[in-house]
């Protein structure tokens, strides 16, 4: 019976939805204020269908009803049920409501927060977000059914592929959803916008809040992905440029772009109709990278169920929704004329390069992506795109934007001279000296480059906060007190970037990793990065809905033992399944990574052991990332809209 | 900028979405027709000789070149490969198992490096009589791969039969690779 009422609330949330678009979209023009009002309500009542929906499903997943096929092909009834509510996203159908859930949950956020905007600009705003979600609530409810029911019901049910069932990846996807389909908000705003011919500060005010809040899930959940793979997949690899990897860094990249141009917006009103196609162009990102991975176009190792036919209604939607916006876009967008004017160097040519730059990495990525099947399609040849296209193409354009990013806060707007900035940066630019010097010094320019790249970052964003708070030039104390009241847009945007830094300080420690493969009977031991490791036993231990074999290894160094680590084999029975549950022992700065990869016939452990310099600074970095991204969303202007004019003085006093 | 240059410029992302969406759409057409399959692709190669080419061997191993294989014993793989790749690994047991039932295969590895190849094949197993590194790349273009892995059928007279992309599993040794064996040994 529950099932019936989720998928009835599934119904009615379409009708809800496309109510929404329509009521949202003309009725401004009737200038009725029943219509303007009338799109919240809808928004408010077509998210509370919905969310009861995915109630309903959640509901069955829990009580593990084997009668709907989704929750029978994807959970057992010895699934713990952290993972009988989390595999409900697991799977194409449910993922699909999941998604729709998180887009209505959006328009709500439009409808509740949204009280500061002109009412026919919010009614829009929903409007474009009613008909998006409509159309993806109509492909759920007809071609993608999470609640089909199956009879006669199986036992115990197919169970959930043990390599998903982690923390990491259950919270994985609804944070990266959230990330994907928050840009719908700035995608809506762009559009409504355009309709409404009207791009202005106020524009850029408005759109980055929501911008900025999909920054941070986002980050935060390409962050997850990538330490839940570095951790169950137990090869101490962090990213393997995959196009599902790839299509979430997409959007991440022209979002990057967006939060720093809708500045430019909002502050100088130049850029606008360039700011309005990034909210586009990361809209459109997002939602192709969703479904057109999951079509089984690109040849990806994430397996989704490949469904051509589900693929054509869905590039339908997809051409609808991206076609449309950019038609509008050409037709509208030529009017939006800059009012500011800058010169060559100012912060915001700064905040131009770092889109150029930010773009080109789009477009590289975005091209060796899709490379293969369209040259398959034009050319007809096969060619692939690996790694080290990407890691060639990548990091020599990444290189620019970390220098550019010591220098770009420090710039003033409109007309900046670099001498000074040059000056105060003295400090960043000696420690990223020392740091290369140091490193190349023993041979290791890679790591050199990157290390001193992500000490220049930190250190000028550090500098920056520094120079605002006057550091050890007024006395401690009105120092801290300034930066209290510093604005908390420039303490999240220097967050962000020293987020930025450490990730890259992460990602150039990890080259110097070791590794080492080795075969340890119990008592044996080995030798690596300075650290023996001993395997002292190898013995059974019960688990939920699987065995496993443990092995304990020892780590010392000279002052004797310091650290045990339990790697550990599991077999999963209902599926016939092993995985390897990785031991990592970290202090902050360095990992020790153990695997237990097999256990041989003669008694005796294949063991993977890796030490990882700066390993967990790469998750560390998109953590402050996205923290300062929150931060800054506290800002008080964007709380209360606050005028302009209160920002200005607040700058002139810095 | 001229108004009408801003015009046609603010209409090019919409030029270049309609391309790419008209390129999917056949593309997915295709696929539903099984006209394309991303996984498996008819190769140039099949019923020629490999290009010439001169691997040299890595992670302790020997290379070889076009000559030594061009009249095998016995029907061979040629496996391409690469440490960096996931699915490589997953189809690692499997190669392990048609090494042991007697097929020699031979592997290259793709824009690879030794020391990351060595901690592959030290833990998923090295099935490789003989294993080369293509680490330009140029190798794999001439071949006409189309992404690691890849795994390319021998006879004896040293002429492709048999290309799959992709990693290979139970059912396509089943139905694919053991007739091939049988026909051509």
């Amino acid at each position: 019976m529950i099932p019936e009422l989720g998928h009835f609330a599934l119904a009615c949330a379409v009708a809800l939805a496309f109510a929404q678009g329509v009521v949202g979209i003309f009725g401004p023009s009737l200038r009725d204020a029943r219509a303007l009002y009338a799109a919240p309500l809808l928004a408010c009542s077509h998210f509370a269908a919905l969310a009861g929906s995915f109630l309903a499903l959640v509901w069955a997943g829990v009580v593990s009803d084997f009668t709907v096929e989704n929750i029978a092909d994807f959970s057992s009834s010895a699934t713990p049920l952290l993972y009988r509510i989390t595999g409900i996203w697991g799977n194409h159908d449910g993922s699909m409501l999941l998604w729709c859930v998180i887009l209505s949950l959006c328009g709500l956020a439009v409808a509740l927060f949204g009280g500061n905007l002109p009412a026919s600009l919010r009614a829009r705003v929903l409007g474009v977000l009613g008909l998006i979600s409509g159309g993806f609530l109509l492909f759920t409810l007809t071609v993608s059914n999470p609640f089909t029911r199956l009879w006669p019901p199986p036992l115990h049910g197919a169970g959930m592929n043990p390599i998903l069932q982690d923390p990491g990846l259950a919270f994985h996807p609804p944070v990266l959803y959230t990330g994907y389909v928050g840009f719908s908000v700035a995608f809506a705003f762009a559009i409504a916008a355009l309709i409404e011919g009207r791009v202005d500060a106020a524009f850029g005010r408005w759109v980055r809040p929501w911008a900025l809040v999909s920054w941070c899930f986002l980050t935060g959940g390409i962050a997850l992905g990538s330490w839940w793979s570095y951790y169950t997949l137990g090869w101490g690899g962090y990213w393997f440029w995959d196009p599902v990897e790839n299509a979430a860094l997409l959007p991440w990249l022209t979002g990057t772009a967006l939060l720093h141009c809708s500045i430019v917006v909002e502050k100088r009103e130049a850029l606008k109709a360039w700011t309005v196609l990034l909210a586009i162009a990361t809209f459109s990102l997002s939602l192709s990278g969703t479904f057109l991975v999951r079509s089984g176009i690109l040849n990806s190792v994430h397996s989704f169920a490949e469904a051509p036919n589900q693929g054509l209604f869905i590039l339908a939607l997809l051409a609808i929704t991206i076609g449309g916006s950019l038609l509008l876009f050409a037709i509208r967008a030529p009017v939006l004329a800059a009012s500011g004017i800058y010169a060559p160097i100012s912060r915001e040519s700064a905040l131009v390069l770092n889109n150029v730059f930010l773009c080109a990495i789009t477009a590289v990525v975005f091209t060796g992506t899709l490379y293969p099947p369209f040259a398959n399609l034009l050319f007809g040849v096969q060619l692939s795109v690996g790694a080290p296209f990407f890691n060639q193409t990548v990091l020599p354009l990444a290189a620019p934007i970390i220098i550019a990013m010591g220098f770009g806060p420090l710039l003033a707007w409109k007309r900046a001279d670099f001498a000074p900035v040059l000056q105060r940066l003295y400090l960043a630019g000696g420690v990223a000296a020392v740091v290369f010097l140091v490193m190349a010094a023993n041979r290791h320019i890679i790591a050199a480059l990157g290390l001193a790249g992500g000490a220049w970052v930190v250190m000028a964003a550090l500098t920056d906060l520094a120079q605002r708070t006057r550091l050890f030039r007024v006395p401690l104390g009105q120092s801290a007190a300034r930066f209290f009241t510093l604005p908390r847009a420039s303490i999240g945007a220097a967050l962000g970037h020293i987020g930025f830094g450490v990730t890259v300080l992460g990602i150039a420690g990890m080259t110097l990793a070791v590794q080492s493969v080795v075969v340890l009977q119990p008592g044996q031991s080995t030798k690596l990065g300075g650290y023996v490791w001993t395997l002292q036993d190898i013995h059974s231990a019960p688990g939920p809905n699987y065995t496993q074999r443990v092995a304990d290894i020892t780590v010392a160094d000279k002052s004797g033992v310091f650290l045990r680590l339990h790697p550990s084999r599991r077999f999963f029975a209902a599926q016939g399944t092993i995985t390897n549950d990785a031991a990592i022992h970290t202090n902050g700065f360095n990992d020790l990574y153990a695997v237990f990869a097999s256990e041989l016939p003669g008694g005796g452990a294949e063991l993977r052991l890796n030490e990882q310099p700066m390993a967990p600074e790469i998750w560390i970095g998109g953590l402050i990332m996205a923290l300062g991204g929150f931060f800054s969303l506290s800002d008080r202007r964007l709380r209360v809209g606050a005028p302009a004019r209160k920002r200005v003085a607040a700058a002139v006093a810095s | 900028m001229s108004p009408l240059r801003r015009r046609l410029l603010f209409g090019v992302p919409l030029v270049l979405a309609v391309a790419g969406g008209e390129g999917f759409y056949v593309l997915l057409r295709r696929m539903r027709n099984n006209e394309y399959d991303p996984h498996a692709l008819p190769s140039p190669l099949i019923g020629k000789r490999p290009p010439a080419f001169s691997l040299p061997g890595i992670a302790g191993m020997r290379g070889f070149a076009n000559t030594d294989i061009a009249a095998p014993p016995r029907p061979m793989l040629v496996n391409w490969f690469a440490s960096w790749c996931m699915p490589c690994a997953e189809e690692a047991p499997l190669l392990g198992q048609l090494a042991a039932g007697g097929l020699s295969i031979w592997g290259i590895a793709y824009e690879d490096d030794a020391k990351s190849l060595q901690a592959f094949l030290a833990q998923n197993g090295n099935p490789y009589q003989r294993l080369a590194s293509d680490a330009s790349g140029t190798t794999a273009i001439n071949w006409g791969v189309y992404g690691v892995p890849e795994t390319y059928f021998i006879d004896k007279s040293g002429i492709v039969r048999w290309r799959y992309a992709g990693a290979l599993t139970p059912e396509i040794v089943k139905s694919t690779l053991n007739p091939l064996l049988e026909r051509y040994s």
